[in-house]
């Protein structure tokens, strides 16, 4: 994640000026912890942590992947395939993908003018962002529903113009909306924070337009913050649940989506039904994880260029 | 960086290449390679002053006002409009409402999962940070990946997971029950949901902070005789505690609002396994919108302050994190 920070000043003769800022304060080898034989406290402190996290998380992700494979594969492919499940894969992975889209766009956006223009209220505004993580996913339905729902003035005025909110999709993605806001402005904030405004401020004097600054200067170095938030939100937004569960209206192939899905097949008697759902989304995230992983790592190796 | 003898500015990150000329007296930003520009390939005059103050200011109306007006419609709005909706039936209801015995019951649930779940990822999550920070073992990495995963789960499939371990045909459910233990259905099975969604946010935080300071005071203290408990309770708590506490208010913001999880392992018993959340669900269900949302009303301002709270540890810990990397 760490954005460039030299910078190059090359002078019309072609001679290369080093790097305008000092050199970092941790840039001497990392020294590693000087015991190398194990010791029983550490061994102690080892083991509890690895049997806790093999009967906490390691154990629990195999029972659920255990059960739906129970029935062989072909039961897992059934499971998956038929018209339910695969109408509700589509609707999550569709508002998904126009929640990333919207949020990409406007997460970027936020973060630029919290980052660079002053207004009265920045502080309050930037405090504000973090408030989805903070509120009950449930209260956010409640809350979404108040002022979109169709009792609603506004919830009214949109059905007056055959444009229905809340209980169909656009309702899902507005909750997905409101549910992942922090990722992108969260992951794009500090590369802007950190960006030297020196080239920037050389673009403005030879004339460039503030949207080309943007774009050509601004825009590039953010992007592995812009892809990381992205995908986590796609991320959490495959799986979100509770305020999902009060705005969609849970319409069998129409509004149900993947996480309301499992909901209903285990309330419903068909744990395995719910398992092979519960895999197939688990390894989903379990991917993206490892995808921004290997961004943040490789980003870290070449010191977050591009 | 702008020098007055004219320079090719190239940026280290992107492809961006800013050519300027010193002899010119207009200049252009281009990204092709670094060029003088002849004197034919001059930009045109700009625009007048006058216009380009009022495209300026209508341009920054744009720019600050979209985004301004996406948060109110997304965030301020729907927040005041359940505000209103719970003071709708005046400000006894939204009392009485809050007050039900029901109500009561499910902040005093919320309040023990929250308890249970803070207890133990504070404890673990330590211990965690510190093996994934100091330890050195084969196989150390795949642990952050593990911590990682419950924020990928969805909170639903944390649910089924422990209906598949301590239910009725389940990998632990026959022996427990044998035994007269009962946890799916009851509180046990609704805290190990909430410490499970949980696990991350102590973690998460303590570990960038263990990496920061690094061990030279940890060090410096066994050097000096201290014992390894002397060491943790003395050079390495007190560096962490600010990461800690931080970690502590988004357990607490995390699990107070735990749904889909405790939705199907509570059983849904009124009155006796309801957290806040599934009060606000089954009046819902009940068609009693105003508590309901009286109920979220009283949940969002908690998270609000606990927003405040955290705002306040996030100061305090990056100090400490400055500190860090200043004396490092």
């Amino acid at each position: 994640m760490t954005p460039p920070t030299s910078t190059f000043v090359v002078t019309p003769g072609g001679a290369s000026v080093g790097g305008s800022q000092s050199a970092r304060p941790g840039s001497e080898p990392r020294r590693r912890p000087r015991s190398t034989e194990p010791r029983l406290g550490r061994l102690v402190v080892r083991s509890m942590v690895v049997i806790y996290l093999g009967l906490f998380i390691a154990l629990p992700v195999g029972a659920v992947v255990r059960m739906g494979f129970r029935k062989g594969l072909s039961a897992f492919g059934a499971a998956i395939v038929n018209p339910d499940t695969l109408s509700a894969l589509g609707l999550t992975v569709q508002t998904s993908l126009a929640m990333a889209l919207i949020n990409a766009v406007m997460g970027t956006w936020i973060a630029y003018v919290l980052a660079r223009v002053p207004f009265p209220g920045r502080r309050l505004v930037n405090a504000l962002i973090d408030l989805p993580f903070a509120i009950p996913t449930l209260v956010t339905g409640v809350m979404l529903v108040v002022l979109f729902g169709p009792q609603s003035g506004v919830g009214i005025w949109f059905d007056g113009h055959h444009l229905r909110l809340m209980y169909a999709r656009p309702g899902i993605v507005l909750a997905l909306l409101f549910v992942t806001l922090p990722f992108v402005v969260r992951a794009v904030q500090p590369l802007l924070l950190d960006l030297d405004t020196g080239q920037e401020e050389a673009a403005a004097i030879l004339g460039a337009s503030p949207w080309r600054i943007f774009r050509q200067i601004i825009l590039p170095s953010l992007w592995p913050g812009i892809r990381t938030g992205t995908l986590l939100s796609f991320s959490r937004a495959l799986g979100e649940f509770g305020s999902i569960v009060i705005v969609s209206g849970n319409i069998p192939r129409r509004t149900l989506t993947a996480a309301v899905l499992i909901y209903g097949e285990i309330e419903s008697g068909h744990p395995e039904a719910a398992a092979a759902v519960s895999t197939l989304l688990l390894a989903l995230a379990f991917t993206l994880i490892v995808v921004v992983e290997s961004f943040h790592r490789k980003a870290q190796a070449g010191h977050g260029i591009a | 960086m702008a020098s007055p003898s004219g320079s090719v500015a190239g940026s280290g990150g992107g492809s961006i290449v800013v050519v300027w000329s010193a002899t010119d007296s207009g200049a252009i930003p281009t990204s092709a390679p670094p060029r003088l520009l002849a004197p034919s390939e001059r930009p045109s005059p700009r625009p007048r002053a006058g216009a380009r103050t009022w495209q300026r200011w209508v341009g920054r109306a744009f720019v600050l006002g979209v985004p301004l007006a996406y948060l109110a419609v997304l965030l301020v709005g729907p927040l005041l409009a359940v505000v209103a909706g719970a003071f709708a039936d005046g400000a006894g209801a939204f009392l009485g409402a809050v007050t039900s015995r029901w109500a009561l019951h499910g902040f005093a649930m919320t309040a023990l999962m929250s308890g249970v779940a803070i207890v133990f990822n504070t404890v673990f999550g330590v211990a965690i940070a510190w093996t994934i920070c100091r330890d050195r073992f084969p196989g150390r990495a795949a642990l952050g990946g593990l911590v990682d995963l419950p924020f990928a789960v969805s909170p639903v499939v944390v649910g089924l997971m422990a209906m598949l371990l301590f239910g009725r045909q389940g990998w632990f459910g026959p022996a427990l029950a044998a035994r007269g233990i009962r946890v799916l259905f009851a509180w046990p099975a609704m805290a190990l949901v909430t410490t499970f969604v949980s696990l991350p946010c102590v973690v998460r935080e303590v570990t960038p902070v263990l990496e920061a300071i690094g061990v030279n005071e940890e060090e410096a203290a066994r050097t000096l005789g201290a014992s390894r408990a002397q060491t943790f309770w003395r050079v390495v708590l007190p560096n962490i505690r600010w990461g800690i506490l931080y970690g502590i208010a988004l357990t607490a913001a995390r699990t107070l609002g735990e749904f889909g999880g405790v939705l199907l392992v509570s059983g849904g018993l009124a009155g006796k396994t309801e957290t806040a959340t599934l009060v606000i669900y089954r009046h819902l269900e009940e068609r009693q919108d105003q508590a309901a949302q009286a109920i979220a009303v009283v949940l969002a301002m908690a998270s609000i302050l606990l927003l405040l709270a955290m705002e306040l540890l996030k100061t305090k810990r990056d100090r400490d994190l400055d500190s860090a990397g200043r004396t490092r």
